[in-house]
């Protein structure tokens, strides 16, 4: 095998860490090399240092032998070192042609060659049977085909070593499988191709060697997909045996907490939540199984007052609650909303800060006057930073500055800290790396023992098979199915989940 | 790991904004005098007429703080509504309808002593000014309309108004320009130093400044009011009345910039005069902008652009220098102050040269 690129002891500190600590790497011709870490593990930070998004503190990089120095990346992919982004850089209103084109068009006298780009564009998707229409226009593509596009834009400047950053993060299983043919098929052509990725599952289908980054050191870089397994390569990933499969059933299950009956929701004309009752016990976890877009967004709103709705009744111990958020969240229903960065933090503002939001007006953190206790909220932040594992140099720094995982963390310690009686959990591990997933799923097991009712909605079929004590599937507003975890096999789950009800009920 | 490095990213952030307008006066000053000094004039004498006034004589200081005062007040109110991302471009007509009411309360609520007649003027005007940006507010927060269009129509709508009253119903008798009675004694603000018009609105927009900024930092509307700044759905989330807040904030925007009209009926003019206001309200923006929207950094940007803005007045006087250029050097500082990169590059230039010098010289060390 010919060696295509060679990194030598590649060190990168950034102001206040050591993002690469004399690092290693190589990538051999027509290999799929998987760069495999978590969340500030580093493996970004050497992509970017190859593709001269950004300089090495120290260390060399030679590319088919000879050592380079790209100072950006536009000298980089003159070189034919790609990068497919994860965030599509792509111009909704132009055809794929154009996008393609776009920043390296053909042309003379200053006119672009339109003939000749779309017979280049042609020719190439041929070549790799990518099945896309050239002219469409790019808004009116699925994500997975945008994200072809965006391969394309790599192959139309003749890549050789192709960079894909996290580049299942976006696409459905699906879209997946769709992607990994073209890879295979890329490699097949003698491309060299290295995708960064946390996803265990989809390393061990796709790649020909895993190379392993841990806290910015190399761990592996030689490791065999094919002879190992997810747990092996988890606990090199996270430097400690991790088991995200085991479950651990509720003891003490008590009386109803949460008593939910007749929600109905109308939005555009539509019962997006129709006539759900359920009911979570003292001491439970109600999992909520559903893909996404079947009512489970409005179904949160409703529970935790950020709605009106047009039926309900809700009761907290026997008690009514109505009215809007902050009277839920006085009552002692906490949320863990779906999506952190848009609607659980502010991330301009502090850690300690955000770990207030929602209970500021509360005795701990302000007088009758209205005046902040200033040294109080320092002490719980700090507090609240240490017991929850928060990663991030002190209570100051903004929540911009963490991690995903490390952000969500900081949602997590303020709604368990404030001893909720119910709590709404939307995707807490959505887009978090192993370590925080499994510590997350300990904190939501711990708050569960101390006799919490606990509603878990999320997408990840895994997550909540392993920590509901009951479970539902929602399809199009309504309870399809409740069920104990361990009866429905996944199949049946996901027929329930499609609308395949009657299906199953007819066996 | 220097992780004690990022110790105090509240406190570089607020060091950044401080350096970035440093530098963006720096920069205008000497880009202005290299216009100055290619239309053939001397930046030199344009520069020590505009800066010799304000720190040669105790007068010509205190002119430069008078001129300074109501852009205090318009500064902060800009500043104020940005922090609930609203823009408040109505300072002008607020600071009429503050004017006005300021005016009334002065020359027809009579037989009071000045401690209470002051006061009294001052929080009329802040209800006046309070009540425009309000409803204005109410507008926006319930049918979504824009502040920015509904503001900048109201404020043609005050002032046509105000010198309506002016010219109409309030002129006093024998009077050739649109303004109304003169104040009663009790009402006019006390001078700080004698035979200028530095009285004690700038002590009163100081202490503005610092209560916004307490309110600010300090409390619970301050905090609610940052949160819902900076993302109105995560307050939502948690139980943040959005509406009230905006509407609040707004209308004490609104309230501050009209009890800048007040100072300058109470402690300038004695009386509501038509068109007084040479553009407060909208060189409020700017400086707001250049004190990076902080309420107190307010007070050193609006002296910064009160140097200049007096500096006109020697200008035109001693030199045959166009007094245009003051304008252009403003015109400069709110260019880089709006793009901080920008700063950020030139500094790189700056240092990448120093740094290769530095380098050399140390090479040249070790071969000795």
């Amino acid at each position: 095998m010919v060696e295509i690129v060679r990194m030598e002891k590649i060190t990168k500190i950034y102001p206040g860490t050591v993002a690469l600590d004399k690092v290693d790497f190589f990538l051999n011709e027509g290999e799929i090399l998987s760069l495999l870490g978590e969340n500030g593990a580093g493996k970004s930070t050497l992509m970017k240092i190859l593709y001269g998004l950004t300089d090495p503190t120290s260390g060399d990089v030679y590319y088919h032998g000879e050592k380079i120095n790209f100072r950006r990346p536009v000298d980089a992919i003159e070189k034919g070192i790609c990068m497919v982004h994860q965030h599509f850089m792509l111009v909704p209103a132009f055809t794929v042609t154009e996008n393609i084109i776009a920043g390296s068009e053909p042309g003379k006298n200053g006119f672009v060659d339109m003939r000749r780009a779309r017979k280049e564009v042609r020719d190439l998707i041929s070549q790799f049977k990518f099945n896309i229409d050239p002219d469409t226009k790019v808004e009116n593509l699925s994500v997975g085909e945008q994200q072809r596009v965006e391969i394309l834009k790599v192959l139309y400047r003749k890549a050789d070593v192709i960079i894909l950053d996290e580049p299942t993060a976006v696409l459905t299983p699906q879209e997946v499988d769709d992607l990994f043919v073209i890879l295979r098929r890329l490699r097949a052509e003698g491309k060299s191709i290295t995708i960064i990725t946390h996803k265990l599952k989809e390393t061990i289908a796709l790649a020909d060697r895993v190379m392993i980054l841990r806290d910015g050191k190399l761990i592996r870089d030689d490791v065999d997909p094919s002879k190992v397994s997810t747990n092996q390569l988890s606990e090199m990933m996270v430097g400690r045996e991790v088991d995200l499969q085991e479950r651990r059933p509720a003891k003490n299950i008590g009386d109803v907490s949460l008593h939910v009956e007749g929600l109905t929701v109308e939005e555009d004309g539509k019962k997006k939540v129709n006539n759900v009752s359920l009911d979570v016990k003292a001491g439970e976890i109600l999992g909520i199984a559903g893909v996404e877009g079947n009512g489970q967004t409005q179904l949160i709103e409703a529970l935790t007052g950020l709605r009106r709705v047009d039926s309900m009744e809700l009761l907290l111990n026997g008690e009514k609650i109505t009215g809007a958020s902050d009277g839920f969240l006085r009552a002692g229903i906490a949320h863990v909303p779906e999506d952190r960065l848009s609607m659980g933090l502010v991330k301009e503002m502090s850690i300690k800060e955000n770990m207030i939001l929602g209970y500021h007006r509360e005795d701990d953190c302000c007088d009758r006057r209205g005046v902040l206790k200033r040294k109080e909220i320092n002490d719980k932040g700090n507090r609240l930073k240490d017991q929850f594992l928060v990663k991030a140099p002190n209570v100051d720094a903004k929540i911009d500055e963490l991690s995903g995982g490390n952000q969500q963390k900081v949602v997590i310690a303020r709604a368990f800290s404030h001893n909720p009686k119910a709590i709404i959990i939307a995707h807490p591990t959505r887009g978090v790396d192993i370590g925080a997933m499994e510590y997350i799923h300990q904190q939501m097991i711990e708050l569960r023992d101390k006799g919490a009712a606990i509603l878990l909605i999320s997408a990840d079929l895994d997550e909540v098979k392993t920590l509901s004590d009951r479970l539902l599937i929602m399809f199009e507003g309504e309870i399809v199915s409740e069920t104990m975890p361990g009866e429905l096999t996944d199949i049946e789950m996901g027929l329930l989940m499609t609308g395949g009800h009657s299906m199953i009920e007819g066996e | 790991m220097r992780l004690d490095n990022l110790k105090s990213s509240k406190y570089s952030n607020m060091r950044s904004s401080v350096v970035n307008s440093f530098f963006a006066l720096v920069f205008s000053l000497v880009l202005g005098a290299v216009f100055i000094w290619v239309t053939g004039y001397s930046p030199f004498e344009t520069y020590k007429a505009i800066f010799g006034l304000s720190f040669s004589t105790i007068k010509g200081f205190a002119l430069t703080l008078s001129q300074a005062t109501p852009l205090m007040f318009t500064g902060i109110a800009f500043a104020l509504a940005y922090k609930v991302k609203m823009i408040n471009t109505g300072a002008e007509g607020q600071l009429y309808a503050g004017a006005m009411a300021a005016a009334l309360v002065g020359a027809y609520v009579t037989n009071l002593p000045g401690i209470v007649h002051i006061p009294l003027a001052l929080l009329v005007a802040f209800i006046a000014g309070g009540i425009i940006a309000g409803l204005v507010a109410i507008a926006r927060v319930y049918t979504g309309a824009s502040e920015i269009i509904l503001t900048l129509m109201l404020n043609n709508v005050i002032i046509l108004f105000t010198s309506y009253l002016a010219n109409g119903p309030l002129k006093p008798e024998g009077s050739g320009v649109g303004q109304t009675e003169r104040i009663a004694d009790s009402a006019r603000l006390m001078r700080l130093v004698p035979q200028t018009q530095l009285t004690i609105a700038l002590l009163i927009v100081i202490a503005v400044a610092i209560i916004i900024q307490f309110m600010l930092d300090r409390t619970v509307f301050g905090y609610e009011l940052k949160v819902t700044g900076n993302n109105r759905r995560a307050a939502e989330v948690a139980g943040i009345n959005v509406s009230k807040i905006s509407i609040l904030t707004f209308a004490l925007s609104g309230a501050i910039a009209g009890m800048g009209g007040a100072a300058m009926v109470l402690g300038v003019n004695y009386r509501f005069i038509e068109g007084f206001s040479s553009g407060y309200g909208f060189a409020g923006i700017s400086i707001a902008a250049l004190a990076a929207y902080s309420p107190f950094g307010v007070i050193p940007a609006a002296f910064l652009i009160g140097i200049l803005r007096a500096g006109t007045i020697t200008l035109s006087r001693t030199t045959s220098i166009p007094i245009e250029f003051v304008d252009v050097i403003q015109v400069l500082v709110i260019i880089f102050v709006a793009a901080p990169t920008m700063i950020r590059q030139i500094l790189n230039i700056f240092k990448r040269i120093t740094g290769k010098k530095k380098k050399n010289e140390i090479a040249g060390g070790e071969v000795q």
